[in-house]
This record gives structure tokens, C-alpha cells and sequence, in this order.
């Protein structure tokens, strides 16, 4: 995944675009009924992509992603050659026996994402937490990455 | 198939506060009566709000919505919060609901009441 700059949005609701799943979203809301019930509970088109934002101040990079339920030890996050890897697998606590389903609407099982950073971050200084399902990496960049301030001599 | 005939409006703004995404949910039943199970990442315990009218349940979850300073580069999160609502079968009893938060996941559970539970009868000579 490369990184595109965020704009603005014009529109108060504004149309989302390049991922799969909502490729998934736009279809089953063109296909009522039993079609878009099927795509939506199986998770055949997509398995699970977790949704991420990615913000960057002066000093780091923070990619936030929702991973709800899941156990910290069950996360990976891994930096290898600027791209950052977040995967990990969400396991069924429940045990369904002796249960009628009605609705399984919620993914269980393995994802993986990555992101290209566009500058050089300091690998020894991640820092990762998990609360209220929400993932935040915080990346700060190396010294060579900030932007520097060059002071005019004037002679 | 429906089709719906929509037609075609300009994009009015909304305000913030009246949007909201249905959360994913799982439900079972099992002997003892119904589990729900809801996924609302970015929702804390004081965000939740669960509200109880007839037969139909409503959860709402607010999200604690503090993003990360500095600018954004890329955006797939919807800053909304969630809402659904479910219709419930009778034979819950209403008095011993319960839920529970962890990690961004509503678990609710739904008690049948005492006398819905299937009964075994003894036979008498």
C-alpha cells in the first residue's frame, strides 16, 4: 500500500474508494436481499481488512487501526525496510455447541497489512498500544527525516 | 429483485452527530438464552449506551475520537459512531441483561426468563 495524501474532503459525506471491502459495501447496497447477506456473513470476497489512518506530525508517524477483540499478543507489528507490517489473528473465544447461530457477521481468523513510510523512521523507538480495539503505532522519524531549519548568513 | 428508484440529490450536510454504522455483529442462541456480540472499536465503556423500548434493544457506542496530532495522510477510518437495533424474542427476561466491554467488543448477554427454559415434566405412576 503507498501512501496518497489525505485532502480535504469537499462533501460532508464523501465517497470511499481503494479498498476491497468497500468494493463490498457499494455492492451490497446495489444488491438487496439474499446476495448482499451472503457476501456480507461469509466474507468471501475480502476475508478481513482492518481499517487504518495514517497521520504524520513533525517528529512521527502514527498508523491507527481498528482491531477490535482481539488479545495483545495475538497482534504483530514488524518494520522491515520502511514498510511497516501489522498482522495477527483474531480466534473465536466462544465455543459454539449446543448454540443455534443467528447472525455471524464478525471475522475470525488470520490478516495481514502493510504501508510504505515515505521517510526513514527510527526503528528502535516504536512504540505500539492497544486499548478499546484500536491500534496505535507511533513511528518517530530519524533525525536525518525531520525538516531542518537553515538559517540565512548574511554577510 | 427490488430495485429501488433513488433519486439523484444533492449532498446535503449532514450534521456529525446524526451519523452513524451499524457494528458487526454475531448472535447465538444457546439453553439459557441469547448472546450478542458487537464490534465497536474506538468505544469505551463510558461511550456505550444501551436503551431498552418494547421489545426492541438499541445499542448506541459514542467514539472516543482523539486523533493522533498532525496532519493525515491516509483515511479508511469513518469518524461516526455506531447504532443498531434489535427486536427481542419474548422469552428474554428483560430485569437481567447484561454487557460487558473488552477491546472494542459489546458483549450482551440475554437470559431467558425461568419459565421459557425448557421444563422436564416427571411422570407419576
Amino acid at each position: 500500500m503507498n501512501l496518497i495524501r489525505w485532502q480535504t474532503p469537499t462533501l460532508a459525506t464523501w465517497p470511499r474508494f481503494g479498498r476491497l471491502t468497500d468494493l463490498r459495501d457499494e455492492i451490497d447496497r446495489l444488491l438487496d436481499g439474499t446476495l448482499a447477506e451472503f457476501t456480507k456473513t461469509s466474507n468471501l470476497l475480502s476475508g478481513w481488512t482492518p481499517a487504518f489512518d495514517v497521520y504524520e506530525d513533525k517528529d512521527n508517524f502514527s498508523v491507527v487501526a481498528e482491531l477490535p477483540g482481539m488479545k495483545k499478543e495475538d497482534i504483530e507489528v514488524s518494520l522491515h525496510n520502511g514498510t511497516l507490517s501489522i498482522s495477527g489473528e483474531r480466534k473465536c473465544e466462544t465455543k459454539h455447541e449446543d448454540t443455534e447461530v443467528y447472525r455471524s457477521e464478525r471475522f475470525f481468523g488470520r490478516f495481514q497489512r502493510t504501508i510504505s513510510l515515505p521517510t526513514a523512521v527510527a526503528a528502535d523507538n516504536i512504540k505500539a498500544q492497544y486499548k478499546d480495539g484500536i491500534l496505535t503505532v507511533t513511528l518517530p522519524k530519524t533525525e536525518e527525516a525531520k525538516p531542518k531549519q537553515i538559517d540565512v548568513a548574511v554577510n | 429483485m427490488n430495485t429501488t428508484v433513488q433519486k439523484h440529490e444533492k449532498a446535503k450536510p449532514v450534521p456529525r452527530a446524526e451519523e452513524f454504522v451499524a457494528p458487526s455483529v454475531d448472535i447465538f442462541e444457546t439453553n439459557e438464552g441469547y448472546v450478542l456480540e458487537a464490534e465497536m472499536p474506538g468505544v469505551n465503556k463510558d461511550g456505550l449506551e444501551i436503551t431498552l423500548e418494547g421489545a426492541e434493544i438499541t445499542i448506541t457506542g459514542h467514539r472516543v475520537n482523539v486523533p493522533p496530532a498532525g496532519e493525515t495522510l491516509f483515511r479508511e477510518r469513518r469518524p461516526v459512531d455506531y447504532r443498531r437495533t434489535f427486536e427481542l424474542d419474548p422469552a428474554i427476561d428483560t430485569g437481567r441483561i447484561s454487557a460487558r466491554m473488552n477491546q472494542g467488543v459489546l458483549t450482551l448477554t440475554l437470559p431467558k426468563s425461568a419459565k421459557a427454559k425448557p421444563q422436564k415434566i416427571a411422570v407419576t405412576d
